[in-house]
């Protein structure tokens, strides 16, 4: 079956086709800004507005702005932003209460993170080369982080911080809790009753419940179900609760994609006498991979932001780092410019995964509109 | 038909361990057993773990005074009331707090959906950055953000003044309001009973003009319950009109109310980025419809405003209206970000709960069942009002 058209206005043979748009700038600012009256109005208002607003954060952070400021002396006098707040505090909030003198394998780690994920953006390198480069940035990022060997100094997990924990908290998030959607997502489609009911009930439980309570549930109730001997650290305990978090809702999306494939393809599998999991791990799963890649990338996104949960568990996120620097004193009435500061490094970084994962979704339409030519 | 013997003998002789069914049931009461015996396991070792604190189970704590006070909000707690009495705070300011952040996201939104698909190019452009910052940055910064901005104010003495009926300091936001607030209430209460009595108006008007037999007055009955009802309450609770405008005096100020910066940062960061995502969602729902009927409705010459409320609405309405519930659910489990900032929800009172009477277990299994009963219940009403909005077939 073919879809409907999506108009059936015909253009007769004796009717003029409307004329091309006119050039020219003021032309074009005609059309698209002062088209209708109301349209007029709309854009003066805005173009006021969004002018005040403008020219007063201009002189607030730019004219009137401190930018160097040892001691925050200068910053109390001037009526604009004090940027100095960041050139004074950017250790505490990239790296928490990291020691100052092992911050080196901080940048490191950042500097692999971004360098990958670089490496990553354009379509040269293929699927398993990405994997395992993550796998190796991820396996050197926590040997560097922890120490311990190659002549490293020991640092423990309550120091890590900063930029260097929210991108392991968020590598982890990811990475343990995809196989665990798909085992959900797999689950929650099996024939056999039980499997099916336990997925179901785990997936709508943890969806119905804030991620917050989930973390407290993973930090502060799992160590009194577990033998005192098997207890592990906080930081680890967390990351259980967002991995169990991102997996029930990816779970969703991976069973949307699991949906979209015809059941011929599993039958023809069986046919061939592939049994149930070589049927999964060969047929089915791969082509429902595809499908679902764009739309996992909108939970991959929000699994990173997630990670400034951790600052209200009082671990040292990026969020949390930034807190406690701005407890000082001194710096503390320079709040607002610190946030400022973090608000920005995650737009970068969110703006980055969200359009990587968007243009993920166009080469995959255009893939399917060639296909289907 | 006559079945070939061999290949009776040969699914006779299949082994209980290959046939299919066996191994089906088999599966499956092993992973239940498994999962038993590991909750038998974990539930030991709590019993265990408590033993050996000293501590004893069960939820009669909540009839013990709470040894804590909590943040003014919508509903104020008393000193010395009971664990029970906070819940019920900490759920009511939680409900307050989503409902009214919803509307705020929802008109926002709204607003923000169709800017996205005006021809004016500043329109669009100013949606499209805001959709952008809002998105793509951590709902909890935000918070955060908002509650800095909002702490960092001048003192009230110098008060940013607004028009000289509100005032923003440090203090939060003072605004005028009705002196009956009772009465008010409950006037916006019938105001909700009116929209709710207009629209079963407009189902049965819409049921008769399919019979043929039009009611004339169903605009003018829609516009009676909407603004009748709250009048009609409110002049019979006496018509209470005086209202308090704060006004400074010495270091505070007197009159109005007061909106705590804890509030207002909550409020902004829950209604601010849901808006952002509902604005995507209406217009993803707005596009979905197909141009033909958009052609077909200016045919018939309906009006700009016809064919939006006629034509377009109501069938973008059955795209947006389930990808909007999840945001709305998204929104109530997020106002647990108030333990952030201090804003005194079900969240807070829960952490604060349980530090003070050491019933962990209770407490997080009680808040955990609330915010789950909530997410359904609004799960459940999207359910409904898809079921209203579908195309009737026969």
């Amino acid at each position: 079956m073919t879809d409907a058209p999506r108009s059936y206005a015909v253009a007769a043979a004796g009717t003029p086709a409307s004329p091309p748009p006119e050039p020219g700038l003021v032309a074009v600012l005609r059309r698209r800004l002062f088209a209708t009256p109301g349209g007029a109005i709309g854009s003066i208002a805005i173009l006021l507005g969004v002018g005040l607003a403008a020219w007063n954060l201009l002189r607030w952070g730019l004219f009137d702005a401190v930018w160097f400021a040892p001691g925050g002396a200068a910053c109390r006098t001037a009526s604009g932003a004090c940027w100095a707040v960041i050139a004074e505090k950017y250790r505490v909030i990239l790296f928490g209460a990291y020691p100052y003198e092992h911050q080196w394998r901080g940048w490191v780690v950042v500097g692999l993170w971004i360098a990958w994920g670089l490496a990553c953006s354009p379509r040269v390198l293929n699927v398993r080369t990405k994997l395992a480069g993550w796998a190796v940035v991820a396996v050197a990022s926590l040997v560097l982080m922890r120490g311990g060997v190659f002549g490293l100094a020991p640092v423990t997990t309550d120091l890590w911080g900063g930029l260097p924990l929210t991108f392991l908290i968020f590598g982890g998030t990811v990475a343990g809790g995809l196989p665990c959607a798909v085992l959900l997502a797999l689950g929650r489609r099996s024939n056999l009753p039980a499997i099916r009911w336990i997925c179901i009930l785990t997936i709508e439980t943890v969806r119905g419940l804030p991620l917050l309570t989930v973390l407290f549930f993973a930090t502060l109730i799992l160590p009194l179900f577990l033998p005192p001997q098997l207890n592990f650290d906080k930081l680890l305990r967390a990351e259980i609760g967002m991995i169990v978090f991102f997996a029930a809702y990816a779970a969703e999306v991976v069973r949307g994609g699991l949906q979209a494939i015809p059941v011929g393809q599993s039958e023809a599998a069986m046919a061939l006498g592939l049994g149930y999991w070589p049927c999964m791990a060969k047929v089915v799963l791969p082509q429902a991979f595809a499908i679902v890649v764009p739309a996992l990338f909108n939970d991959i996104v929000r699994a990173f932001k997630n990670t400034t949960f951790f600052s209200i568990l009082g671990l040292f996120d990026v969020l949390g780092a930034t807190k406690t620097a701005l407890e000082d004193s001194e710096w503390m009435r320079y709040g607002l410019e610190g946030y400022l500061f973090v608000f920005l490094l995650y737009f970068v970084i969110c703006s980055a995964l969200s359009g990587y994962g968007a243009s993920l979704e166009r080469v995959a339409r255009r893939s399917k509109r060639e296909a289907a030519r | 038909m006559r079945t070939d013997p061999g290949i009776g003998r040969a699914m006779a002789v299949v082994p209980p361990w290959r046939d299919s069914k066996v191994r089906n049931v088999v599966w499956q009461v092993l992973l239940v057993v498994a999962i038993v015996a590991f909750g038998w396991w974990l539930t030991a070792n709590a019993v265990d773990a408590l033993d050996r604190r000293g501590m004893t189970s069960g939820v009669g704590f909540l009839d013990d005074s709470a040894g804590f006070a909590l943040g003014s909000a919508f509903f104020e707690f008393p000193r010395g009331g009971t664990y029970l009495h906070a819940f019920a705070i900490g759920l009511g300011n939680t409900l307050v707090l989503s409902l009214v952040s919803i509307v705020s996201a929802s008109i926002l939104g709204a607003a923000l959906g169709f800017a996205r698909l005006s021809d004016n190019a500043l329109i669009n452009g100013a949606a499209r950055a805001y959709i952008l910052a809002f998105r793509n940055t951590p709902q909890l910064v935000q918070i955060v953000f908002w509650y800095t901005f909002f702490t960092l104010m001048p003192a009230p003495r110098q008060a940013w003044s607004i028009f000289g009926v509100a005032y923003a300091s440090n203090r939060g936001l003072i605004v005028p309001a009705p002196e009956n607030g009772a009465a008010f209430g409950m006037a916006m209460l019938a105001l909700l009973a009116g929209i709710a009595v207009a629209f079963a108006i407009g189902r049965v008007d819409d049921r008769r003009r399919r019979a043929g037999r039009p009611w004339r007055h169903s605009g003018r009955a829609k516009a009676l319950a909407i603004v009748g009802l709250p009048l009609l309450t409110w002049v019979v609770l006496g018509a209470p009109h005086a209202w308090s405008v704060p006004h400074p005096r010495g270091f505070n100020f007197q009159g109005g109310a007061t909106l705590s910066p804890e509030f207002l940062a909550i409020y902004f960061g829950l209604s601010f980025y849901i808006a952002a995502f509902i604005a995507e969602i209406v217009r993803g729902g707005l596009v979905s419809v197909d141009s033909g009927q958009i052609e077909a409705a200016r045919v018939i010459g309906l009006s700009r405003r016809d064919t939006y409320a006629k034509v377009i609405v109501p069938q973008a309405l059955r795209v947006i209206v389930p990808p909007l519930a999840a945001q709305y659910i998204s929104l109530l489990k997020n106002s647990s970000l108030g333990v952030a900032v201090g804003y005194p929800d079900l969240f807070s009172v829960a952490n604060t709960s349980l530090t003070y009477s050491g019933r962990t277990i209770e407490v997080l299994c009680i808040m955990a069942a609330v915010y789950l009963l909530l997410s359904l219940a609004i799960g459940a009403a999207a359910n409904l009002v898809n079921h209203l909005a579908r195309i009737p077939e026969r």
